[in-house]
């Protein structure tokens, strides 16, 4: 049996570490402020790119995404991990990815961004943090009283590779249409002209650091979700080992390069309305937790053949559509004008799908 | 004759969180558990170790692995 070295504790440190460094290297290299790395955000993103939604502040293709995919789908091949599968509630997975984008877009991050806005002086995101626990906690209550989302059958090799080839798909849009210096527009493609969506790393870095992180996060099976949640309910601490390097490292990277302002007020692209940012890491961590993994995770299944995460992903970017078309979605002024009526639904939605969807 | 658990198909955290059911009301002897993915074989692993069950086999299979598990009363 092949021992995998990147799963085991120091593995799983190594690759937090890796990740936190990398993530404010990238901040520095370009990208926006303490969002060297956000899933959600990206993925909101390549929402925009593709026009989707028309929030002209948040329009980029991000490498990033792109290259998680496909370093994990490398890495799945090369140890012959790649399991081809589907089936299981992909409906109600796609609905969890919708709600999880809008849960994350009220706070203004996924995850991994919680923790890098945490690591960079950013107060706020202690209330983000705080809702995702909550979130993740009632997910837990759920999964104790048998909630289950079925299982999933393997299937066709092309079943795993639709989102790979979406990705690929994505790039080469990117690379036939570039961004054009001044212009919001390259062929089909919507760039931003200002905002977070303009302020990206060089694409080449971007897409190799994507790989590299892809590709480190198959093997250990990094998952910020499954860190509170195997801490909740097993009290098993081995994934949150992880998660605490990438803090540990991100706040060490960002002291030395300038980068940690500690404070509330003005954070970058941050809001202060603390009970919402608290509310939406809450729907986004019940989100995360019922769908079996964070956005991160997701994508990582997904390019290692699960075609359920994948279609979480496609839910995600949907609902980034949703966020910014009807107005749910936060700004550094504070939530939109929708957003609260949206995060109720969510959490009514989510804890619908957590009663009925029960095996005794 | 020993128990068999089955996880193929499921997604995280269920392998476990069936593996740890079982430990729970077996406290003791031994147990298969099938599952499809490498990750729910490191996942279940590290679940019984950590219960005091020790990991005797890991067969490879048409579905992916089974594990034998077993703990002494």
């Amino acid at each position: 049996m092949n021992k995998n070295y990147f799963s085991t504790r120091w593995g799983i440190i190594g690759v937090g570490a890796f990740i936190g460094v990398i993530a404010a290297l990238l901040q520095k290299l370009g990208n926006p402020g303490n969002m060297g790395i956000c899933v959600a955000c990206f993925e909101r993103d390549i929402a925009g790119a593709i026009g989707l939604h028309r929030a002209g502040v948040v329009q980029y293709m991000r490498p990033e995404i792109i290259g998680f995919v496909l370093g994990s789908l490398v890495a799945a091949y090369l140890f012959k991990e790649f399991r081809p599968r589907t089936g299981s509630a992909p409906i109600v997975r796609f609905v969890l990815g919708v709600f999880a984008m809008i849960g994350a877009l009220v706070f203004l991050g996924c995850p991994w961004r919680a923790l890098l806005r945490f690591a960079a002086g950013d107060a706020n995101a202690i209330f983000g943090l705080l809702g995702l626990t909550g979130g993740i906690w009632i997910g837990t209550l759920f999964l104790k009283g048998g909630y289950n989302l079925g299982r999933a059958q393997k299937t066709y090799t092309s079943v795993g590779w639709l989102l790979p080839l979406t990705m690929i798909g994505f790039l080469a849009l990117m690379l036939i249409f570039p961004q054009v210096k001044g212009e919001p527009k390259s062929g089909i493609l919507f760039y931003s002209m200002k905002g977070p969506g303009m302020i990206h790393a060089p694409l080449l870095i971007s897409l190799m650091v994507g790989l590299g992180i892809g590709f480190l996060a198959q093997r250990s099976r990094f998952c910020t979700m499954g860190a509170f949640r195997d801490l909740i309910l097993f009290r098993q601490a081995h994934l949150f080992t992880g998660l605490l390097a990438l803090v540990v490292f991100a706040f060490i990277t960002n002291l030395a390069l300038g980068q940690f302002h500690p404070g509330v007020a003005g954070q970058p692209v941050a809001h202060t309305m603390q009970i919402w940012n608290f509310g939406g890491m809450v729907l986004s961590g019940l989100a995360f937790a019922l769908a079996g993994g964070c956005p991160g995770r997701q994508l990582f299944l997904a390019g290692e053949g699960d075609g359920d995460a994948a279609i979480f992903v496609m839910g995600m970017i949907v609902g980034a559509g949703f966020a910014h078309n009807f107005g749910l979605a936060s700004s550094p002024k504070g939530v939109g004008p929708h957003g609260i009526a949206a995060l109720v639904i969510g959490l009514l939605v989510c804890v619908f799908i957590g009663f009925t969807m029960r095996k005794k | 004759m020993s128990i068999l658990v089955d996880a193929t198909g499921l997604s995280c955290p269920q392998p476990v969180l069936l593996t740890m059911n079982k430990i729970k009301e077996m406290q003791h002897g031994q147990m298969m558990i099938q599952v499809d993915t490498d990750t729910s074989k490191e996942n279940v692993s590290r679940a019984a170790q950590s219960q005091g069950w020790e990991v005797t086999n890991v067969q490879e299979n048409d579905i992916g692995y089974q594990l034998t598990i077993k703990k002494d009363a």
